[in-house]
Protein backbone atom coordinates (compact mmCIF):
# COMPACT_ATOMS: atom_id res chain seq x y z
CA UNK A 1 0.00 0.00 0.00
CA UNK A 2 1.01 3.39 -0.80
CA UNK A 3 1.05 6.00 1.94
CA UNK A 4 -1.75 7.73 0.18
CA UNK A 5 -3.50 4.58 0.14
CA UNK A 6 -2.90 4.10 3.89
CA UNK A 7 -3.58 8.17 4.26
CA UNK A 8 -7.01 7.15 3.02
CA UNK A 9 -7.67 3.69 4.95
CA UNK A 10 -7.35 5.41 7.84
CA UNK A 11 -9.52 8.14 7.05
CA UNK A 12 -12.23 5.93 6.43
CA UNK A 13 -11.77 3.38 9.28
CA UNK A 14 -11.88 6.83 11.37
CA UNK A 15 -15.04 7.50 10.07
CA UNK A 16 -13.78 10.68 8.78
CA UNK A 17 -15.31 12.00 5.45
CA UNK A 18 -13.59 11.99 1.87
CA UNK A 19 -13.42 15.66 0.67
CA UNK A 20 -13.27 16.11 -3.50
CA UNK A 21 -9.98 17.58 -3.63
CA UNK A 22 -8.10 14.77 -1.76
CA UNK A 23 -6.42 11.82 -2.68
CA UNK A 24 -9.03 8.38 -3.50
CA UNK A 25 -8.27 5.12 -5.32
CA UNK A 26 -9.24 5.40 -8.53
CA UNK A 27 -12.34 2.55 -8.13
CA UNK A 28 -13.63 4.18 -5.27
CA UNK A 29 -14.16 7.56 -7.64
CA UNK A 30 -15.75 5.28 -10.27
CA UNK A 31 -17.58 3.45 -7.70
CA UNK A 32 -19.04 6.59 -6.15
CA UNK A 33 -19.81 8.23 -9.47
CA UNK A 34 -22.28 4.94 -10.61
CA UNK A 35 -23.63 4.89 -7.74
CA UNK A 36 -24.17 8.88 -7.22
CA UNK A 37 -25.00 9.68 -10.66
CA UNK A 38 -27.78 6.53 -10.70
CA UNK A 39 -29.06 7.90 -7.66
CA UNK A 40 -29.55 11.59 -9.77
CA UNK A 41 -31.14 10.33 -12.70
CA UNK A 42 -33.55 8.26 -10.62
CA UNK A 43 -34.77 11.54 -8.64
CA UNK A 44 -34.77 12.89 -11.99
CA UNK A 45 -36.65 10.58 -14.28
CA UNK A 46 -38.89 9.72 -10.97
CA UNK A 47 -40.50 12.69 -12.31
CA UNK A 48 -42.47 11.25 -14.89
CA UNK A 49 -44.70 8.83 -13.90
CA UNK A 50 -46.25 10.80 -10.75
CA UNK A 51 -46.15 14.03 -13.20
CA UNK A 52 -48.41 11.94 -15.32
CA UNK A 53 -50.66 12.30 -12.68
CA UNK A 54 -50.77 16.51 -12.02
CA UNK A 55 -52.96 17.13 -14.46
CA UNK A 56 -55.94 14.75 -13.46
CA UNK A 57 -55.12 15.47 -9.40
CA UNK A 58 -58.42 14.65 -7.73
CA UNK A 59 -58.26 17.73 -5.66
CA UNK A 60 -56.63 21.42 -6.07
CA UNK A 61 -54.66 20.21 -2.59
CA UNK A 62 -53.26 17.45 -4.15
CA UNK A 63 -52.56 18.60 -7.10
CA UNK A 64 -50.52 21.61 -5.22
CA UNK A 65 -48.69 18.65 -3.15
CA UNK A 66 -48.09 16.55 -6.14
CA UNK A 67 -46.54 19.91 -7.74
CA UNK A 68 -44.55 19.93 -5.08
CA UNK A 69 -43.42 16.80 -4.39
CA UNK A 70 -42.49 16.60 -8.14
CA UNK A 71 -40.42 20.02 -7.70
CA UNK A 72 -38.40 18.82 -4.86
CA UNK A 73 -37.10 15.91 -7.11
CA UNK A 74 -35.64 18.08 -10.00
CA UNK A 75 -33.92 19.78 -6.77
CA UNK A 76 -32.94 16.54 -5.35
CA UNK A 77 -31.44 15.61 -8.71
CA UNK A 78 -29.59 19.05 -9.05
CA UNK A 79 -27.99 18.57 -5.85
CA UNK A 80 -26.73 14.86 -6.64
CA UNK A 81 -25.55 15.89 -10.25
CA UNK A 82 -23.62 19.01 -8.44
CA UNK A 83 -22.23 16.46 -5.82
CA UNK A 84 -21.14 13.69 -8.39
CA UNK A 85 -19.49 16.35 -10.93
CA UNK A 86 -17.13 17.48 -7.84
CA UNK A 87 -15.41 14.00 -8.85
CA UNK A 88 -14.39 15.02 -11.85
CA UNK A 89 -16.81 14.53 -14.51
CA UNK A 90 -19.56 17.01 -16.42
CA UNK A 91 -23.08 17.50 -15.92
CA UNK A 92 -22.72 16.69 -19.90
CA UNK A 93 -21.83 13.62 -19.60
CA UNK A 94 -23.68 12.52 -16.74
CA UNK A 95 -26.77 13.28 -18.93
CA UNK A 96 -25.28 11.63 -22.04
CA UNK A 97 -24.63 8.26 -20.22
CA UNK A 98 -28.36 8.43 -19.06
CA UNK A 99 -29.53 9.29 -22.66
CA UNK A 100 -27.28 6.40 -24.17
CA UNK A 101 -28.52 4.09 -21.77
CA UNK A 102 -24.73 3.16 -20.43
CA UNK A 103 -25.93 4.73 -16.69
CA UNK A 104 -28.88 3.08 -15.11
CA UNK A 105 -32.08 4.65 -12.74
CA UNK A 106 -34.18 2.95 -10.15
CA UNK A 107 -35.51 0.52 -12.25
CA UNK A 108 -39.14 0.93 -10.45
CA UNK A 109 -39.95 4.22 -12.30
CA UNK A 110 -40.16 1.62 -15.27
CA UNK A 111 -43.61 0.95 -14.01
CA UNK A 112 -47.08 2.91 -15.16
CA UNK A 113 -48.64 4.51 -13.12
CA UNK A 114 -52.42 3.72 -14.17
CA UNK A 115 -54.52 4.70 -11.54
CA UNK A 116 -54.29 7.76 -9.11
CA UNK A 117 -53.47 5.22 -6.48
CA UNK A 118 -50.42 4.70 -7.52
CA UNK A 119 -49.46 8.47 -7.07
CA UNK A 120 -50.19 7.59 -3.21
CA UNK A 121 -48.43 3.99 -3.39
CA UNK A 122 -45.30 5.67 -5.07
CA UNK A 123 -44.93 8.44 -2.02
CA UNK A 124 -45.34 5.91 0.42
CA UNK A 125 -44.07 3.20 -0.33
CA UNK A 126 -41.04 4.01 -3.17
CA UNK A 127 -40.35 7.23 -1.09
CA UNK A 128 -40.29 4.93 1.81
CA UNK A 129 -38.46 2.93 0.43
CA UNK A 130 -35.72 5.42 -0.50
CA UNK A 131 -35.85 7.19 2.83
CA UNK A 132 -34.43 3.78 4.49
CA UNK A 133 -31.75 3.55 2.03
CA UNK A 134 -30.57 7.65 2.57
CA UNK A 135 -30.92 7.77 6.26
CA UNK A 136 -28.75 5.40 5.89
CA UNK A 137 -26.41 6.64 3.55
CA UNK A 138 -26.30 9.85 5.64
CA UNK A 139 -23.29 8.62 7.01
CA UNK A 140 -21.48 7.64 3.66
CA UNK A 141 -17.92 8.18 3.53
CA UNK A 142 -18.05 10.71 0.67
CA UNK A 143 -18.54 14.51 2.26
CA UNK A 144 -20.48 16.14 -0.60
CA UNK A 145 -22.84 12.62 -0.73
CA UNK A 146 -23.59 12.60 3.04
CA UNK A 147 -24.79 15.84 3.12
CA UNK A 148 -26.72 15.89 0.22
CA UNK A 149 -28.03 12.96 2.15
CA UNK A 150 -28.47 15.10 4.77
CA UNK A 151 -30.44 17.70 3.04
CA UNK A 152 -32.93 15.21 1.03
CA UNK A 153 -33.84 13.22 4.22
CA UNK A 154 -34.94 16.92 5.70
CA UNK A 155 -37.07 17.40 2.62
CA UNK A 156 -38.41 13.91 1.75
CA UNK A 157 -40.77 12.82 4.73
CA UNK A 158 -43.16 15.04 3.66
CA UNK A 159 -43.05 12.85 0.11
CA UNK A 160 -43.93 9.59 2.24
CA UNK A 161 -46.30 11.22 4.33
CA UNK A 162 -48.29 12.65 1.23
CA UNK A 163 -48.48 9.50 -0.50
CA UNK A 164 -49.24 7.71 2.91
CA UNK A 165 -52.55 10.27 3.01
CA UNK A 166 -53.41 9.99 -0.32
CA UNK A 167 -53.75 6.31 0.09
CA UNK A 168 -55.59 6.35 3.45
CA UNK A 169 -58.36 8.51 1.90
CA UNK A 170 -59.02 6.05 -0.99
CA UNK A 171 -59.09 3.20 1.23
CA UNK A 172 -61.40 5.03 3.33
CA UNK A 173 -63.64 5.29 0.70
CA UNK A 174 -66.17 4.10 -1.21
CA UNK A 175 -65.40 0.19 -1.84
CA UNK A 176 -64.36 0.70 -5.08
CA UNK A 177 -61.94 3.11 -4.16
CA UNK A 178 -60.56 0.94 -1.31
CA UNK A 179 -59.91 -1.64 -4.38
CA UNK A 180 -58.12 1.06 -6.23
CA UNK A 181 -55.60 1.30 -3.55
CA UNK A 182 -55.24 -2.47 -2.58
CA UNK A 183 -54.54 -2.77 -6.52
CA UNK A 184 -51.49 -0.01 -6.63
CA UNK A 185 -50.22 -1.45 -3.41
CA UNK A 186 -50.64 -5.41 -5.10
CA UNK A 187 -48.35 -3.83 -7.91
CA UNK A 188 -46.40 -1.34 -5.99
CA UNK A 189 -45.28 -3.45 -2.72
CA UNK A 190 -42.58 -5.72 -4.66
CA UNK A 191 -41.16 -3.58 -7.12
CA UNK A 192 -40.48 -1.56 -3.96
CA UNK A 193 -38.80 -4.22 -1.81
CA UNK A 194 -36.38 -4.82 -5.38
CA UNK A 195 -35.31 -0.79 -4.51
CA UNK A 196 -32.95 -2.11 -1.76
CA UNK A 197 -30.99 -4.26 -5.14
CA UNK A 198 -30.26 -8.25 -5.02
CA UNK A 199 -29.10 -10.22 -2.13
CA UNK A 200 -26.18 -9.49 -0.38
CA UNK A 201 -24.31 -12.75 -2.04
CA UNK A 202 -25.43 -11.57 -5.29
CA UNK A 203 -24.70 -7.86 -5.41
CA UNK A 204 -22.02 -7.01 -7.63
CA UNK A 205 -20.75 -3.98 -5.80
CA UNK A 206 -21.93 -4.31 -1.95
CA UNK A 207 -18.44 -5.96 -0.17
CA UNK A 208 -15.92 -2.91 -1.52
CA UNK A 209 -18.35 -0.37 -0.93
CA UNK A 210 -19.22 -1.47 2.35
CA UNK A 211 -15.65 -1.74 2.81
CA UNK A 212 -14.86 2.00 1.72
CA UNK A 213 -18.12 2.97 3.69
CA UNK A 214 -19.62 4.17 0.61
CA UNK A 215 -22.44 2.03 1.76
CA UNK A 216 -23.13 1.77 5.49
CA UNK A 217 -25.84 -0.89 5.57
CA UNK A 218 -26.18 -4.19 3.19
CA UNK A 219 -29.33 -4.76 0.84
CA UNK A 220 -30.55 -7.09 2.69
CA UNK A 221 -30.62 -5.43 6.04
CA UNK A 222 -32.31 -2.20 4.69
CA UNK A 223 -34.91 -3.81 2.93
CA UNK A 224 -36.02 -6.15 6.01
CA UNK A 225 -35.56 -2.42 7.86
CA UNK A 226 -38.60 -1.26 4.92
CA UNK A 227 -40.50 -5.06 5.17
CA UNK A 228 -40.87 -4.46 9.47
CA UNK A 229 -42.05 -0.71 8.66
CA UNK A 230 -44.50 -1.45 6.06
CA UNK A 231 -46.47 -4.08 8.13
CA UNK A 232 -48.50 -1.70 10.43
CA UNK A 233 -49.27 0.52 8.08
CA UNK A 234 -50.78 -2.01 5.66
CA UNK A 235 -53.19 -2.91 8.70
CA UNK A 236 -54.16 0.93 9.31
CA UNK A 237 -54.64 1.09 5.70
CA UNK A 238 -57.45 -1.90 6.36
CA UNK A 239 -55.57 -3.48 3.11
CA UNK A 240 -54.47 -7.19 2.48
CA UNK A 241 -50.63 -8.07 2.80
CA UNK A 242 -49.07 -8.75 -0.98
CA UNK A 243 -46.51 -10.92 0.88
CA UNK A 244 -49.04 -13.95 1.84
CA UNK A 245 -45.54 -15.41 3.25
CA UNK A 246 -45.32 -12.36 5.71
CA UNK A 247 -45.06 -14.00 9.38
CA UNK A 248 -43.39 -12.48 12.76
CA UNK A 249 -40.45 -14.24 13.76
CA UNK A 250 -39.98 -13.73 17.40
CA UNK A 251 -36.38 -15.45 17.23
CA UNK A 252 -34.97 -12.69 14.57
CA UNK A 253 -37.53 -9.92 16.37
CA UNK A 254 -38.31 -9.33 12.35
CA UNK A 255 -40.64 -10.38 9.42
CA UNK A 256 -40.10 -13.29 7.42
CA UNK A 257 -41.43 -12.75 4.14
CA UNK A 258 -41.49 -14.27 0.82
CA UNK A 259 -39.22 -14.92 -2.19
CA UNK A 260 -38.68 -11.80 -4.58
CA UNK A 261 -39.44 -12.74 -8.14
CA UNK A 262 -35.40 -11.29 -9.46
CA UNK A 263 -36.34 -12.84 -12.96
CA UNK A 264 -38.32 -9.76 -13.27
CA UNK A 265 -35.94 -7.36 -11.41
CA UNK A 266 -33.23 -8.82 -14.09
CA UNK A 267 -35.94 -8.24 -16.59
CA UNK A 268 -37.00 -4.48 -16.21
CA UNK A 269 -33.46 -3.84 -15.64
CA UNK A 270 -32.28 -4.77 -18.82
CA UNK A 271 -34.75 -2.75 -20.18
CA UNK A 272 -37.61 -4.91 -20.69
CA UNK A 273 -40.01 -3.06 -18.30
CA UNK A 274 -43.40 -1.52 -18.97
CA UNK A 275 -42.12 2.10 -19.61
CA UNK A 276 -37.86 1.87 -20.00
CA UNK A 277 -38.31 3.18 -23.58
CA UNK A 278 -40.73 5.79 -23.05
CA UNK A 279 -38.84 7.26 -20.17
CA UNK A 280 -35.47 7.75 -21.69
CA UNK A 281 -37.26 9.05 -25.05
CA UNK A 282 -39.15 11.62 -22.84
CA UNK A 283 -36.33 12.71 -21.35
CA UNK A 284 -34.14 12.85 -24.44
CA UNK A 285 -37.47 15.10 -26.20
CA UNK A 286 -37.81 17.50 -22.95
CA UNK A 287 -33.79 18.15 -23.20
CA UNK A 288 -34.39 18.93 -27.13
CA UNK A 289 -37.27 20.89 -26.68
CA UNK A 290 -35.36 23.31 -24.04
CA UNK A 291 -32.26 23.91 -26.49
CA UNK A 292 -33.87 27.01 -27.41
CA UNK A 293 -33.86 28.41 -23.72
CA UNK A 294 -30.24 27.56 -23.38
CA UNK A 295 -29.29 29.05 -26.50
CA UNK A 296 -31.27 32.01 -25.71
CA UNK A 297 -29.48 32.41 -22.38
CA UNK A 298 -26.22 31.74 -24.23
CA UNK A 299 -27.18 34.73 -26.61
CA UNK A 300 -28.18 37.31 -24.11
CA UNK A 301 -25.01 37.06 -22.12
CA UNK A 302 -22.57 36.94 -25.53
CA UNK A 303 -24.82 40.09 -26.42
CA UNK A 304 -24.12 41.64 -22.68
CA UNK A 305 -21.01 41.12 -22.26
CA UNK A 306 -20.31 42.58 -26.16
CA UNK A 307 -21.94 45.69 -24.79
CA UNK A 308 -20.51 45.53 -21.54
CA UNK A 309 -16.76 45.55 -23.57
CA UNK A 310 -18.05 48.48 -25.90
CA UNK A 311 -18.67 50.60 -22.82
CA UNK A 312 -15.27 50.00 -21.19
CA UNK A 313 -14.09 51.10 -25.28
CA UNK B 1 -26.84 19.54 -21.60
CA UNK B 2 -24.62 22.50 -22.42
CA UNK B 3 -24.23 22.96 -19.04
CA UNK B 4 -20.52 23.21 -20.22
CA UNK B 5 -20.75 26.96 -21.41
CA UNK B 6 -22.28 27.94 -17.60
CA UNK B 7 -20.33 28.37 -14.89
CA UNK B 8 -20.40 26.71 -11.91
CA UNK B 9 -21.36 28.59 -8.68
CA UNK B 10 -21.24 27.67 -4.83
CA UNK B 11 -24.50 28.78 -2.77
CA UNK B 12 -23.76 29.74 0.61
CA UNK B 13 -27.30 30.89 2.36
CA UNK B 14 -27.74 32.46 5.69
CA UNK B 15 -30.26 30.68 7.69
CA UNK B 16 -31.34 33.30 9.98
CA UNK B 17 -30.48 36.56 10.75
CA UNK B 18 -27.31 36.70 13.66
CA UNK B 19 -26.23 33.61 11.86
CA UNK B 20 -23.47 32.60 9.12
CA UNK B 21 -23.41 31.67 5.39
CA UNK B 22 -23.54 28.12 5.36
CA UNK B 23 -22.45 26.42 2.08
CA UNK B 24 -25.30 24.20 1.06
CA UNK B 25 -24.16 23.20 -2.78
CA UNK B 26 -23.69 24.13 -6.30
CA UNK B 27 -25.34 25.02 -9.27
CA UNK B 28 -24.63 26.27 -13.48
CA UNK B 29 -25.67 29.78 -14.45
CA UNK B 30 -24.75 31.72 -17.10
CA UNK B 31 -23.99 34.89 -14.39
CA UNK B 32 -24.52 35.80 -10.69
CA UNK B 33 -27.60 37.36 -11.10
CA UNK B 34 -28.76 34.41 -12.73
CA UNK B 35 -27.29 31.89 -10.14
CA UNK B 36 -28.96 33.87 -7.67
CA UNK B 37 -32.69 33.28 -8.72
CA UNK B 38 -31.62 29.56 -9.11
CA UNK B 39 -30.09 29.00 -5.89
CA UNK B 40 -33.92 30.58 -4.55
CA UNK B 41 -35.43 28.29 -6.58
CA UNK B 42 -34.03 25.40 -5.44
CA UNK B 43 -32.43 26.21 -1.81
CA UNK B 44 -34.80 27.98 -0.11
CA UNK B 45 -38.44 26.47 -1.27
CA UNK B 46 -39.32 26.13 2.71
CA UNK B 47 -37.51 29.38 3.28
CA UNK B 48 -34.79 27.75 4.67
CA UNK B 49 -32.80 31.63 4.02
CA UNK B 50 -32.58 34.73 4.23
CA UNK B 51 -29.67 35.94 2.54
CA UNK B 52 -27.71 34.31 -0.61
CA UNK B 53 -24.74 34.44 -1.51
CA UNK B 54 -23.53 32.85 -4.68
CA UNK B 55 -19.80 32.77 -5.55
CA UNK B 56 -17.88 31.00 -8.65
CA UNK B 57 -16.59 28.42 -7.90
CA UNK B 58 -13.47 28.88 -9.86
CA UNK B 59 -12.72 31.98 -7.78
CA UNK B 60 -12.08 30.10 -4.83
CA UNK B 61 -8.65 29.65 -3.67
CA UNK B 62 -8.53 26.55 -1.24
CA UNK B 63 -5.63 24.97 0.55
CA UNK B 64 -4.55 21.93 0.02
CA UNK B 65 -4.51 18.62 2.28
CA UNK B 66 -1.34 17.81 1.46
CA UNK B 67 -0.19 21.20 2.48
CA UNK B 68 -2.31 20.89 6.10
CA UNK B 69 1.69 19.91 7.69
CA UNK B 70 3.03 23.41 7.36
CA UNK B 71 -0.13 25.31 7.24
CA UNK B 72 -1.56 24.16 10.61
CA UNK B 73 1.39 22.11 12.68
CA UNK B 74 3.12 25.59 13.72
CA UNK B 75 0.18 26.01 16.08
CA UNK B 76 0.55 22.62 17.79
CA UNK B 77 2.96 23.36 20.29
CA UNK B 78 1.67 26.48 21.13
CA UNK B 79 -0.93 25.32 23.96
CA UNK B 80 -0.61 28.62 25.74
CA UNK B 81 -3.26 29.94 23.64
CA UNK B 82 -5.81 27.92 25.04
CA UNK B 83 -7.87 28.88 28.35
CA UNK B 84 -7.26 25.36 29.94
CA UNK B 85 -3.18 26.32 30.10
CA UNK B 86 -3.35 28.16 32.44
CA UNK B 87 -3.81 26.80 36.40
CA UNK B 88 -6.10 28.61 38.70
CA UNK B 89 -7.01 28.25 42.28
CA UNK B 90 -10.12 26.70 42.68
CA UNK B 91 -12.12 29.13 44.25
CA UNK B 92 -11.75 31.59 40.84
CA UNK B 93 -11.22 28.78 38.44
CA UNK B 94 -14.13 29.86 36.79
CA UNK B 95 -12.64 32.75 35.23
Amino acid sequence: MTSQEENFMRKIEADEKIEPKDWMPEAYRKNLIRQMSQHAHSEVIGMQPEGNWITRAPSLRRKVVLLSKVQDEAGHGLYLYSATETLGITRAELIAALQSGEAKYASIFNYPTLTWGDVGAIGWLVDGAAIVNQVSLQRTSYGPYSRGMIRICKEESFHQRQGYEALLALANGSPEQKQIAQDSLNRFYWPALMMFGPHDSESAHSAKSMEWKIKRETNDDLRQKFIDQTVPQIEVLGLEHPDKAIKWNEERGHYDSGEIDWDEFYSVINGNGHCNRQRVEHHIAAHDEGTWVRDAITAYNEKKNAKKAQNVA
Amino acid sequence: MNTEKLELFEVFIRSKRGLDHKHIGSLHAEDHEQALEYARDCYTRRSEGVSIWVVKSNDICSSQEDDAECFYDPSDDKPYRHATYYVLPDPVNNM
